[in-house]
């Protein structure tokens, strides 16, 4: 094992996947969210229809190394309901937006998820014994005659199969006018934000009643609105900084010390627009879909329509790498335009060292981006490809001119098919990526 | 019952154990509520043996319930056998004191800490002590955060090779891993040296002290304050400066606003314990830069702790320093931009006068008074006004009537009727001080206008008003100015307005004595009850149940009888009710 290792030289084969083969897809079974917890052992997701299925890491198969421990469901429940809101008359979809562990605390596992406007803490936890034993009835249920009843018995405590439950602990409500795009628990494990268009909330995460806000764009007058957050997120260990990203292609990071109010940034990252690329999309093509902290917490990377950047906290005028993605769309944009795809939010991820960053494409592609090689693989998570330790073989997209053999010409690209989430395991070189409803685990083959 | 046969007293025990595991929150709560009651009915043999090893596997068990258990097993050292066995009780509040609720972990440390009392020396280091160690090394915070909790607990009672142990095991914790035990531990630092000899607070607490109070989190930080000060009263004066000031003066200018708050939240604390010297030298230029804050939160915090600060200020220099050091920063607090901050200023800015003297005030904080009277936001307004009782004393009111006046009438005229309300409780409390003549002129027609608002609650609040002014004022007041004004509004074309004559009427019945509601009140409610609105006829029956009390039988059976015997058969059903109810009640029948 190279312990959170790993580049382009790793091989990735096939491990799992989850989820109904059969073409038809139901809405509701759509992935639209996916997070490992601290340890990698848990996996959860969360789809449309307002679910949390949690994936379990099996214990290590010594009789055969090469077969890495298999990921399979340890629980799943649903998190959040469809609502209506009788004051706006608005429906409140059950989709999850985003999934986020707690530390583990003690032998439960807890997590946050979130719809649209409510963020709802789950604990999941297990139990391996039940109480046996009444004093007026029998265990099956059939009463018994109190007269018999000479002596009182006390119930105790006996082995049974193993139980998992989740049950809700705190609902965190009517905070947010907006949409919820980002939850993100603080290193002091007590307080977590939330971000919805306009506003970022900070709250306490044993407080439902009230949360402070933090972060407030919204402009008195809401004609003159030109900006909303697109995602924030805490810093890894400072637990007085935090980032949000905007629709306008900018990284403000914040100082919770400096005041209580975070409206004025301390650190503000930009990068000059390329005069030559302008366009008629480059607002929205600019637009920061995810931002996440390196775990080492020096960098973060943010991702846009065609490109993932990565900064460094200490220089705010320019990313410090920049990846294209697909960059072969950018022909493209007007039709991407009409059929909404530029409207996609991709999100991307960190491996386990920070030395190598996945986002998702089109046509079932991720990419794997190796910073100190720097050197870039396209992958595909497809049903064809899923025999188990089948390794998967790089993709190519012809740019452009004359197309050669292996590579897939930029028209026969399927929009329909694209992968917005993808998680890495926070060690292993384990991932877990999601394609409209179906979750595909690759890992690093083992030789 | 059933169990004719069995033996009935067993029967209600019996059904209480079974729903210990009842599917019914509700019913299992209730159970553990009386647990007492099952362990007395199962000895203390079987109480050790059978129910608490039950009880402490049920830690899946709602919060609700396990915080009832945590806090039942607090006191049932009796129920299983007296101190002798009260170990027994340690395994399921082990458990307890690891569970994830905060609420369930503190009860049941709390009611460890109860019976950790009850221990014997020996048994305190064969039972207890051990329990601590094993919570202070668990693999996960919780138990880790419970033990930061007993160890001071049981410090005092064992033996210095184990205290050793104890003090080993708390400073491991401080430094741990994860911020929930640092904060932890920052809580109960001070607790802990409370019962640590002197030299070791000096060895050993300080640095940790020191160390917390630099920690990377702003939340550890924060608690480390609390701590310093109660070290702080624990070390000689002389110690002070070297162990303890280095670090508050750190904490008082940290980056972290929330730090600072916390450092102005315990200011008068924190000035107790360090005594007047080191007030003078650093407390004053440290609360001088709290009050000058660029964040809001912190600036409205020191605010509020200005007139204690200033009271405990050493006499010999406490006008100096107020005037030179402090009082500069007041004045620019007056005109804050946050509102917060002025109002927490005017809460307590009128208690300086009485420090100050009659001189300083009239030179110095009159004007102040006077900008914040004027202040655009009400609650600095209101706030003023609430103390105005302090500035009396020392200056008397009059000087500040003139500005006080159109202060007063506008809130009394504020939009918001929330504002409206507050304003009206102060007004016996400015009647008071200003004095009868200055009310009659200036107040009066305030206090008559509040009886038409359209807000109910400002027509009632108005009500309670008049009875107050009345008792300031006497019945001879109220019969020249309010009563005539109050029945006059008996003949309003609005029904609202008629049923506030009533009201007024109950309310200043009492107040005014027999004479005045005889002769004045009294025809004025009988005329009342031909009224065309039944709202008003009922009020009338209800009001003559009031009254009834103060009225003599004479006036009582000639005129009150008849009235209410006419509305006992009035057509509405309300009308009838309330007349009937004040027949009875008055014995009229």
């Amino acid at each position: 094992l190279t312990a959170g290792g790993g580049g382009n030289d790793v091989q990735w084969c096939f491990s799992q996947v989850k989820g109904a083969i059969d073409d038809d897809v139901a809405e509701a079974d759509i992935i639209s969210t996916v997070e490992f917890n601290h340890s990698g052992e848990l996996l959860a997701t969360g789809d449309k229809g307002g679910r949390v299925v949690i994936f379990q890491q099996e214990t290590e198969n010594k009789s055969q190394p090469q077969c890495r421990s298999e990921y399979n469901v340890y629980s799943t429940f649903q998190s959040h309901e469809p609502e209506f809101d009788y004051l706006k008359s608005l429906e409140i979809e059950e989709k999850i937006n985003k999934i986020r562990w707690l530390p583990q605390k003690n032998a439960a596992q807890f997590l946050l998820s979130t719809n649209d406007k409510t963020i709802k803490l789950w604990k999941i936890s297990e139990r391996d014994k039940r109480p046996e034993g009444y004093n007026l009835k029998e265990e099956d249920g059939r009463y018994r005659d109190a007269a018999t009843i000479t002596t009182l018995r006390v119930p105790v405590f006996r082995p049974m199969d193993l139980m998992v439950e989740a049950s809700p602990r705190r609902v965190f409500a009517n905070a947010h006018t907006y949409h919820i795009n980002s939850i993100s628990v603080n290193s002091d494990n007590e307080t977590y934000l939330s971000a919805d268009d306009l506003r970022i909330n900070l709250w306490h995460l044993e407080i439902t009643d009230r949360s402070f806000n933090i972060v407030d764009i919204k402009p008195a007058n809401m004609e003159e609105l030109t900006e909303v957050i697109t995602a924030a997120e805490f810093h890894p260990h400072q637990c007085n900084t935090f980032v949000y990203s905007s629709s306008k292609g900018t990284i403000r990071l914040c100082d919770m010390r400096a005041s209580a109010l975070c409206d004025k940034h301390s650190k503000l990252f930009e990068e000059p627009e390329d005069p030559s690329n302008r366009s008629f999309f480059s607002e929205i093509i600019s637009s920061i879909s995810d931002v996440k902290f390196s775990h080492n917490g020096r960098y973060m990377m943010t991702r846009d329509y065609l490109s993932v950047k990565i900064w460094d906290l200490n220089m705010e005028n320019r990313p410090v790498e920049t990846y294209q993605v697909h960059e072969y769309l950018r022909s493209k944009l007007c039709s991407l335009y009409e059929n909404d795809c530029i409207f996609d939010k991709f999100e991307c991820c960190w491996n386990g060292n920070d030395s190598v960053v996945m986002t998702g494409s089109y046509n079932n592609f991720f990419r794997m981006l190796d910073r100190t090689q720097r050197r870039d693989v396209t992958l595909e998570a497809s049903r064809e490809s899923c025999k188990p330790r089948q390794v998967l073989k790089p993709r190519r997209v012809c740019a452009g001119g004359k197309r050669k053999k292996d590579e897939i010409s930029v028209d026969s690209l399927d929009f329909n098919k694209k992968i917005l989430h993808t998680a890495w395991h926070p060690q292993e070189n384990i991932i877990a990526v999601a394609t409209t409803n179906n979750l595909y685990i690759f890992q690093e083959k083992v030789n | 019952m059933a169990g004719a046969e069995g033996d009935d007293s067993l029967y209600p025990i019996a059904v209480l154990i079974d729903e210990l595991r009842n599917e019914d929150v509700q019913l299992r709560l209730n159970s553990i509520k009386k647990l007492s009651t099952i362990a007395l009915a199962l000895g203390v043999e079987r109480t050790r043996t059978e129910l608490l090893p039950f009880l402490t596997d049920t830690i899946y068990d709602e919060d609700e319930v396990l915080l009832a258990l945590a806090e039942q097993l607090g006191s049932f050292t009796v129920l299983v056998g007296g101190p002798e066995f009260v170990h027994n009780l340690l395994p399921p509040l082990e458990s307890l004191a690891t569970v994830e609720e905060t609420v369930v972990r503190d009860k049941a440390v709390e009611s460890l800490r109860k019976i950790s009392q009850e221990h014997s020396p020996v048994d305190l280091e064969v039972h207890f002590v051990p329990l601590v160690k094993r919570l202070a090394s668990g693999d996960w915070f919780t138990s880790r955060t419970s033990a930061c909790g007993l160890f001071s607990v049981c410090y005092p009672r064992v033996s210095s090779t184990v205290k050793a142990e104890i003090r080993q095991h708390f400073r491991t914790l401080c430094s741990d891993d994860t911020p929930m035990v640092r904060r932890a531990a920052a809580s109960k630092l001070g607790e802990f040296a409370k019962v640590l000899e002197l030299d070791y607070v000096k060895s050993d607490i300080i640095p940790l002290f020191t160390a917390l109070a630099s920690d990377e989190q702003d939340s550890v930080r924060l608690l480390a304050v609390e701590a310093g000060v109660s070290i702080a009263t624990l070390l000689p004066q002389e110690d002070l400066e070297a162990l303890v000031m280095p670090t508050l003066r750190q904490a008082a200018e940290d980056k972290s606003w929330r730090v600072r708050y916390m450092v102005a939240d315990k200011f008068s604390e924190l000035q107790k314990a360090v005594g007047p010297e080191i007030t003078k030298t650093d407390l004053v230029p440290a609360f001088q830069n709290l009050l000058k804050d660029c964040e809001a939160e912190v600036r409205a915090a020191a605010a509020n702790k200005v007139k204690v600060f200033c009271e405990n200020l050493p006499e010999d220099s406490r006008e100096t320093i107020i005037m030179t050091h402090i009082l500069p920063c007041v004045k620019e607090l007056v005109s804050d931009t946050n509102q917060h901050v002025k109002s927490a200023l005017a809460s307590v800015i009128m208690g300086l006068s009485t420090i100050l003297g009659k001189d300083n005030t009239v030179e110095h904080l009159l004007p102040l008074f006077l900008v914040q009277l004027k202040d655009e936001c009400p609650e600095v307004r209101l706030n003023i006004i609430s103390n105005l009782d302090c500035v009396n004393e020392v200056i008397g009111i009059r000087q500040l009537s003139q500005s006080l006046l159109p202060a007063i009438v506008e809130l009394a005229e504020d939009a918001k009727w929330r504002v409206r309300l507050a304003i009206i409780e102060y007004m016996p409390l400015l009647a008071g001080q200003l004095g009868v003549e200055f009310f009659d002129e200036k107040l009066n027609s305030l206090c008559m206008a509040w009886l038409i608002d359209h807000v109910f609650a400002i027509r009632e609040a108005a009500t309670c008003n008049l009875m107050k002014l009345v008792e300031k004022f006497g019945a001879e007041w109220a019969q020249n100015t309010i009563v005539p004004k109050v029945l006059g509004m008996a003949n309003d074309s609005n029904y609202l307005h008629r049923m506030t004559t009533l009201f007024c009427i109950n309310a200043l019945s009492g107040v005014c004595g027999q004479e005045i509601t005889t002769k004045h009140m009294l025809p004025v409610v009988l005329k009342m009850s031909t009224d065309q609105v039944a709202n008003v006829r009922f009020n009338v029956a209800r009001c003559l149940q009031k009254i009834g009390p103060v009225l003599d039988s004479s006036a009582l059976q000639a005129e009150v009888k008849p009235v209410l015997e006419k509305l006992a058969t009035d057509q509405d059903m309300d009308v009838k009710y309330f007349a009937l109810e004040a027949i009875s009640v008055l014995a009229l029948a």
